[in-house]
């Protein structure tokens, strides 16, 4: 396969004497959507974080398309094209779509907001992503649905020319209709050739969406598996800890 | 030129005037009333009144409406870019108070320049706006807190600046000028030309630029009513202050001074919020703090600058109570400033952060300028005026509960 979009060699991280991260190593590719799994408390967070530049990485070596790179912040994260959307999406209701789409990059021409311009680039990247269940890009997020907003944070980081999408349980919230918009918008993204790392608890979902599946149990990397090649009882096992890699290999 | 593809999402600038209208009323059901509670309020008081006093709609009583207003106007202009932010600032009329001492006392007691003199109330006033800032972006105190000592302190610091009961005599008659002279006819046509001016340009720079990046704009038609209400209103409003309404032999005519003043104010004021990032990203703090500060916004410089921003047009607004009433006491700016909070919410500004315009502070404040004004010339006791105003904003902010209630838990498909 060719060179990894992200990729993750002996990364440790530890807050005073407790190691969250002990030596892991992860890649995702461009083009795919590749699953973060792990019970509460194994790493999940603190390597998004890293990944992020909210809390670089105490040791190991960061790879992003085969270069060297270095995440100390999240101005780093952004300026290569790691985007992040949170599980609380970050969103302000009073805003329009646009507003939300562009905050903190507004574009300005002859001094002020330029609306126009903004306004298409917003409706571009949602139409990028064939949704269909947006009306009007001028509505308050307060009135959009939990899918919606889901849809507006992701056409958010399309926007920001995102090449490395990380969803933190993009459907935790939602219903089932929802919950398959939004896996359908995912697979779009990596479609449109950007890479995916999807954390879930719902392995259902990972199992729909996902080209491989990266199971972090206690600070350990204990399996990265395709999609195609294992099942959900294994999944689990991974997870919970009883079955080792070493166990199917 | 860049073009959109045709597909379903839109951005509500498409269709005719039937759907513009038809949208407009979804947005009302849905909660995004504005001022429009505000409006209907004012003219059911402006019926209620004309029909219970033959002064009320006289020229004079008219003219006196908007200078009442004005003062009033600028004091909840200036609590709107605080109150976006889900803050308030209590201190804003005492800010005033202690603005308009330190002129006395650097132009009457020590014979500086009047010119500077206000420059220097003024510059006080943005200190007094930084420091507010400062102790509620940065430091965490909650801006309730801040401001209500300084509401309490300012009251001492004028009395030990002016003494007690202390009474200064406006001694500048360019000031006093503002709120009690009128400019001669053509000024009130000419500031009239010039807004229709500027609402025609700017309606048409948006739409060449809406053009220019491909996407749909309303129909001209709407733009132009929008202008032609303002050139009607305004027209009528100038007719009306220009022919002669005094009651002596000394004619009175022609647009108080005041009102370009104001009109200029609430202009730029609306062009900030509306037009730059800096109103954008005001707005965005208001409605989510946490996610501004994720999208790279620096929140407590954008606090900071909305305390800065209120506590200097705060002492404008002393500076009009001055000039009206002449003089300045060691005593001003106790309770106005819960007048200009109340005026903001009665016009549609949320008490809740991120929602309002400073037209809804205007509207506001000439509600209850028409509530003052029509219960005194019906001649009720000055209690009244107070249980009514009272009443007027419990139910602006009920409103404001209710439609934020239904904006919340709106249509979710």
């Amino acid at each position: 396969m060719d060179v990894p979009l992200i990729e993750l060699s002996g990364v440790k991280k530890s807050f005073g004497p407790v190691d969250v991260l002990k030596g892991i190593d992860f890649k995702a590719y461009a083009g795919q959507v590749t699953a973060l799994v792990g019970d509460n408390g194994a790493g999940k967070s603190t390597l998004i974080k890293g990944l992020s530049g909210v809390q670089p990485y105490d040791e190991g070596v960061v790879k992003f398309a085969g270069e060297e790179a270095h995440l100390h912040s999240p101005r780093h994260s952004g300026a290569l094209g790691i985007e992040v959307v949170y599980q609380d999406l970050a969103l302000c209701d009073n805003l329009d779509i646009v507003q939300n789409m562009f905050l903190g990059r507004e574009e300005v021409t002859q001094g002020t907001l330029d609306e126009g311009s903004m306004e298409f680039q917003a409706t571009k990247a949602l139409q990028s992503l064939s949704v269909r269940t947006v009306k009007s890009v001028r509505q308050k997020v307060s009135s959009l649905s939990g899918g919606q907003r889901q849809t507006v944070a992701i056409a958010r980081s399309v926007l920001r020319n995102a090449k490395l999408v990380i969803l933190d349980e993009p459907t935790a919230a939602l219903g089932v209709a929802q919950t398959e918009q939004v896996l359908n918008l995912v697979r779009r993204l990596a479609d449109n050739g950007i890479g995916v790392i999807i954390i879930s608890h719902n392995l259902a979902d990972v199992f729909q969406v996902c080209d491989s599946i990266n199971v972090l149990y206690l600070g350990r990397m204990v399996a990265s598996l395709k999609t195609s090649e294992t099942n959900q009882a294994d999944v689990v096992g991974y997870i919970t800890g009883t079955k080792t890699m070493e166990g199917v290999a | 030129m860049a073009t959109l593809t045709p597909t379903e999402i839109g951005s509500g600038h498409e269709g005719n005037i039937r759907d513009q209208i038809t949208a407009y009323g979804q947005r009302l059901k849905n909660g995004e009333m504005g001022a429009l509670p505000a409006v209907i309020a004012l003219l059911a008081l402006v019926v209620l009144f004309a029909s219970l006093s033959p002064f009320f709609l006289t020229t004079m009583n008219f003219a006196n409406l908007f200078v009442q207003a004005a003062q009033l106007t600028v004091l909840a202009s200036a609590l709107v870019f605080v109150l976006l932010l889900a803050e308030i600032d209590l201190s804003a009329g005492v800010t005033a108070g202690v603005g308009m001492a330190l002129f006395v006392v650097l132009h009457q007691m020590m014979g500086l320049n009047w010119i500077i003199s206000i420059i220097a109330a003024l510059a006080l006033g943005s200190l007094v706006g930084w420091t507010i800032g400062i102790f509620v972006a940065k430091i965490g105190v909650p801006s309730f807190v801040v401001t209500l000592g300084l509401f309490l302190g300012f009251q001492g610091l004028m009395l030990v600046m002016l003494g007690d009961g202390g009474l200064f005599r406006l001694d500048v008659p360019e000031l006093k000028a503002i709120m009690n002279s009128n400019m001669p006819v053509w000024g009130g046509w000419l500031m009239l030309a010039i807004m229709v001016v500027v609402s025609l340009g700017l309606g048409f720079y948006d739409r060449a630029r809406r053009n220019k990046a491909g996407v749909a704009n309303r129909p001209v038609a709407l733009m132009l009513s929008r202008v032609a209400l303002i050139a009607v209103l305004g027209g009528v409003a100038v007719a009306a202050m220009s022919v002669n309404r005094s009651v002596s032999v000394v004619p009175i005519d022609g647009v108080p001074i005041v009102i370009p003043i104001v009109i200029a104010i609430l202009f730029i004021g609306t062009f900030v919020l509306d037009r730059t990032t800096f109103g954008r990203h005001l707005y965005a703090v208001g409605g989510n703090p946490e996610a501004a500060r994720r999208a790279g916004i620096k929140v407590a410089k954008i606090r900071i600058t909305a305390f800065i921003i209120c506590s200097t047009l705060a002492v404008v607004s002393g500076i009009l109570a001055a000039s009206r009433i002449g003089a300045i006491e060691s005593t001003a700016g106790r309770s106005i400033v819960l007048s200009g909070v109340a005026a903001a919410v009665v016009g549609g500004v949320s008490l809740f952060g991120g929602r309002g315009r400073l037209i809804h502070a205007a509207i506001g404040a000439l509600v209850i300028a028409i509530i003052d004004n029509g219960l005194g010339l019906i001649g009720l006791p000055a209690g009244v005026n107070f249980l009514v105003t009272g009443a007027v904003l419990i139910a602006a902010a009920t409103i404001d509960a209710l439609s934020r209630k239904r904006s919340g838990g709106g249509v979710r498909v």
